[in-house]
């Protein structure tokens, strides 16, 4: 159970993360699932949900920080066309892998997240996006919700109420692109994941044109904690502008990797030393990405930074999905800036020339820079290069490219030019 | 008509799945995932029942399995060694580990070896960094692969036993 004493929180998403069995819905009733449900649907104004997620400060945890009241209220009502809910399950960002922790472990607070946010929209239609390779984890959904459904938690008239709606679990196919939520609904229309032009945003023309909201698992799985205790239990939980827990997925050289949930403005330092059981080797790390591959890199002068969106951004990174990934004094950072760099080559949906182009013009001279043939120019081109992709293209990619290569020229400019300087022919 | 066809149970399932959407199009990335389970590739006539079944012509079909990695238009060896070299699993060893793989296969990455028993493919990101590095084999996740590790799926491998 999660305190009603916002001062006591530990755990909102993870709550019950470690509870034996607690995919299955029996054991997910003995903790509490669903019981706050029937509440919701039957005294719940959608208007009265909505404030309250606007209240509560909650921002997107797939990465955007969107907030996540402001994102449901620009749904247009009264359009004659259906609403549809779609769960952001694509989980690919490198470094990421809390989503599926939370879906394998209790999906059934997905599922009871889902429904009152489609509630809240007036949604008949809901949809959970999963990545194609986690296969287990769409079974552990799909076992999940014929439970559900067995229970009337889900279908039609929900627990008697006048709520129907339906869940459906749909598999990606391998394309990281399909986590940009509009490639995610070209996906789920059976096209190619190339993302749409925005505006219109998917909340006026979303999915087959029509009202959609698109949210990430970790956000959805929040709501039904907020809407028991309340907007103003979930504020004072954290920091101002940066409400509510996070899980943060700690990769790279620490000794106990894993997901951690903490309260926002907990300091990266003890994500690392109390939760991650430290580094490998050394006490401090030569770089953080502090919230997926396609962020800024921090330096050790950033160890204390608290992790808010709005720290990090002042820091000169993001949160974005809170992927952090530590790389201590043993690894080859050109290698890495490479592996990276042949990553968003190999995802770039190509329909954008400055990413199509690009990001293979980055990987191929990484990979010369790195195999001793590189040549003097090539520091410059690279800058140019990756600059003249981050911002003239449909989504984010080309700038999720660009952010390692210039971390690694701005902060690292000696080790590239050692590699220039110790040709090998 | 084409040459292979789907199971009557199959075909209830992919009817069942159709109502679930707008527009049958959307079924297109489910019923692909299906007809991989059932015919362990994509071949043109599958591409082309896929299309059928579901009344959306060949060439959108087409597009979709040339985008998405997973779908394979080429048969694989019976055990399907998928090794992610991304960043998290990189920085645990994972080049090493797919070298070492390679060596006792004597492969390549993206080959199948002679017996059609293994295939290798390098990966992009899992999505399971906390357990890396990471091997998909046969769909499943095993986390912290060793060396050790791999001798053992390989010797089950090649005995028929379940990986």
């Amino acid at each position: 159970m999660i305190p009603s004493d916002p001062k006591k929180v530990t755990a909102i998403c993870f709550a019950n993360i470690d509870v034996p069995k607690m995919h299955t819905l029996e054991m997910a009733r003995q903790q509490g699932a669903y019981q706050f449900l029937p509440t919701v649907l039957n005294t719940f104004s959608s208007e009265h949900i909505v404030s309250e997620m606007k209240i509560s400060g909650l921002r997107g945890r797939g990465g955007a920080g969107f907030p996540t009241g402001l994102k449901w209220s620009f749904v247009p009502k009264n359009t004659g066309k259906p609403t549809y809910l779609l769960c952001n399950a694509d989980e690919g960002e490198p470094g990421t892998f809390k989503d599926r922790d939370l879906m394998r472990f209790d999906p059934h607070l997905l599922i009871e997240g889902m429904i009152m946010a489609g509630f809240a929209l007036g949604v008949k239609d809901a949809y959970i996006y999963i990545r194609g390779e986690f296969i287990h984890e769409a079974k552990r959904l799909n076992d999940a919700i014929s439970e559900a459904y067995a229970a009337n938690l889900l279908g039609d008239n929900i627990l008697g109420s006048s709520y129907s709606m339906h869940l459906t679990v749909h598999r990606g196919a391998g394309a990281y692109i399909c986590g940009e939520e509009t490639a995610l609904i070209e996906s789920l229309e059976g096209r190619p994941g190339r993302p749409r032009f925005k505006p219109p945003f998917p909340a006026v023309e979303g999915f087959f044109r029509c009202p959609t909201v698109v949210n990430n698992v970790e956000t959805l799985a929040t709501v039904p904690a907020i809407l028991e205790h309340g907007g103003e239990w979930h504020k004072a939980i954290g920091t101002p502008n940066n409400a509510g827990m996070k899980i943060f997925s700690v990769s790279g050289n620490v000794k106990k990797a894993g997901n951690y949930e903490v309260p926002l403005g907990t300091t990266m330092r003890s994500l690392i030393e109390d939760y991650a059981g430290g580094l490998q080797n050394g006490s401090v790390p030569k770089v953080i990405i502090p919230g997926g591959s396609s962020t800024p890199w921090l330096l050790a002068e950033h160890y204390d930074v608290p992790l808010t969106y709005d720290d990090l951004a002042s820091a000169g990174s993001m949160l974005g999905s809170g992927a952090v990934i530590i790389i201590d004094e043993t690894a080859d950072l050109i290698a890495l800036t490479r592996r990276l760099a042949h990553f968003y080559a190999h995802e770039s949906c190509g329909q954008c020339t400055p990413c199509r182009e690009g990001t293979g013009w980055l990987e191929r001279i990484l990979t010369r820079i790195e195999s001793g043939q590189g040549k003097q120019e090539d520091i410059r081109t690279l800058e140019d290069a990756a600059k003249h992709m981050a911002g003239r293209t449909i989504c984010a990619l080309a700038d999720g490219a660009a952010a390692p290569i210039l971390s690694l020229l701005e902060h690292f400019p000696e080790l590239v030019e050692q590699a220039i300087a110790e040709k090998t022919s | 008509m084409s040459d292979v066809q789907f199971s009557p149970q199959r075909l209830d399932e992919i009817l069942t799945l159709v109502k679930r959407y707008p527009k049958a199009q959307s079924a297109i990335l489910p019923v692909l995932h299906m007809a991989m389970e059932d015919f362990g590739h994509l071949s043109i006539p599958t591409q082309q029942l896929v299309a059928d079944t579901l009344g959306v012509r060949l060439m959108m079909v087409r597009e979709v399995v040339t985008f998405y990695t997973m779908y394979r238009e080429k048969p694989c060896g019976r055990n399907l060694l998928e090794v992610c070299t991304n960043a998290g699993c990189m920085l645990n060893g994972a080049d090493e580990l797919l070298a070492k793989l390679c060596e006792k296969l004597k492969i390549q990455p993206g080959e199948t070896t002679d017996d059609d028993m293994f295939s290798v493919i390098e990966v992009e990101c899992l999505g399971a960094c906390g357990g890396a590095p990471i091997v998909q084999i046969n769909g499943d996740y095993h986390e912290n692969v060793t060396e050790h590790h791999l001798d053992d799926v390989i010797a089950k491998g090649r005995t028929h036993d379940p990986i």
